[in-house]
Parts: C-alpha cells; structure tokens; sequence
C-alpha cells in the first residue's frame, strides 16, 4: 500500500533520532521483513580556509524534488524486492551533528535492504534539486555541491 | 509569451529574488533563456546551472506559453 502513493520527504529542520527508533517500531508488526537497512546523513564541521561549518541551510525546487523523489521510489521498488522504503530529508537550518537525510528499506533478506539503500541514497544526491547553503562560524557561507 | 522563472540557490542569491515573470518574444529553448538569465550575473560556474521546463530537465525544449521554468544550481541533497 506504500508502494504507489507519493509520500512527504521534506522535514523542517533537522530529523530527530527518535524518528529513527519509531520507524523500525512501526514495521515489527510486518513479519515478513527480515532485514533494514538505514542510511542516516550527519552534517560534517567541514574545514575550508581556516574555517568551520556550522551548519547547512537546504533550500528546494520542493514541486520537482517531490516528483524525482517518488520516481525514485518506483524505480526502486521496480528494480529490488523490497517490502517498504521511506525517505525524510531536512530543509532550512540543520546544525554540525545533527540529521539531514533519512532512508529507510526493509526486504526478506539483507543484500536487498542495503542494495535499495545505496540506491536511493546515491539517486538522491545526483536527481534531486535540493541545495545546500554551509555557513560558517562568522556567519559567511559557501554553497555545497555534492561530489 | 509570459514564463514564469524559479530562481534557487546561489542563483537566487545571484538574482536578488526567488521567481519573475518575463515576457518573451519570439521562439526561444530554454538553453537559449539560461544563457540570457544568467548574462551578467556574478556567478562562476554557469555552465554547472541546469535549467527545468515544467519540472523536466531538457535544454533543447523550446519554450511556450505559460512555462514554469527553474534555473538550478548543483544539487547538494543528502
């Protein structure tokens, strides 16, 4: 029943731990998973120039970014046998430390879970119109680009 | 005919806004609007910006009427 419908993957701000342990929670109730596989992406204090990250503002073409979510989405569930996946990501202001990305497979066995896994997340970091404002200590920025 | 123009990113940074309507004249691809947008602009790497019609990621498309058009700096998602 997941499989189809386009779901919300924008979260304001950073995604709270819990959500993680709730997630895993919420499938204990579907017996014929046997294996997740979590991606969590943590923002990096990243050096550049003598100076630190502090955090990354994400901005998104939130229309578009929506759809390429969810045509990733069929696309996985086309290509992997997978029970169920969700996908959280942050827009505006996420701290050093905090979590900004959020994907979540589940699948009878284990090599499925962790290939869906790497899917999504390496689809989503090259098709998905999400921008990253890093801004430093003294409160100058720089624009991420993925790599 | 009217397009409407997104600007993200260090675009919009660029740009000092987030969206515009031009009204353009004459037939024109949306490689063609790119290049026109992003003349004079104080961006480095214009080449790295991409352009969305209605949402699909097609420069050669050849813009009409009524067009949502995004001009979409490198995605740094995740």
């Amino acid at each position: 029943m997941d499989k189809k419908k386009p779901k919300k993957v924008f979260v304001q701000g950073a995604i709270p731990p819990e959500k993680i342990a709730n997630s895993v929670a919420n499938h204990q109730s579907k017996t014929n998973i046997g294996a997740h596989s979590i991606f969590l992406g943590q923002i990096r204090a990243d050096e550049v120039e003598g100076k630190t990250v502090t955090a990354i503002d994400y901005t998104a073409y939130e229309e578009m970014a929506e759809k390429v979510f969810h045509e990733i989405r069929e696309a996985a569930f086309a290509k992997f046998d997978i029970t169920c996946a969700h996908i959280y990501h942050s827009l505006g202001k996420v701290n050093v430390g905090e979590l900004c990305l959020f994907v979540f497979t589940s699948s009878a066995h284990r090599k499925i879970a962790i290939e869906a896994t790497n899917f999504f997340v390496e689809e989503i970091k090259a098709k998905v119109p999400v921008f990253g404002k890093e801004i430093f200590e003294d409160e100058t920025h720089q624009w991420k680009v993925n790599k | 005919m009217k397009v409407t123009v997104k600007y993200f990113g260090l675009v919009a940074e660029a740009t000092e806004k987030s969206e515009e309507v031009l009204d353009l004249n004459g037939t024109l691809t949306a490689l063609e609007l790119k290049v026109q947008c992003l003349n004079g602009l104080a961006i480095a790497d214009k080449e790295s910006v991409q352009i969305a019609v209605n949402q699909n990621l097609d420069d050669t498309i050849t813009l009409k009427d009524g067009d949502e058009v995004a001009l979409l700096p490198p995605f740094a998602g995740g």
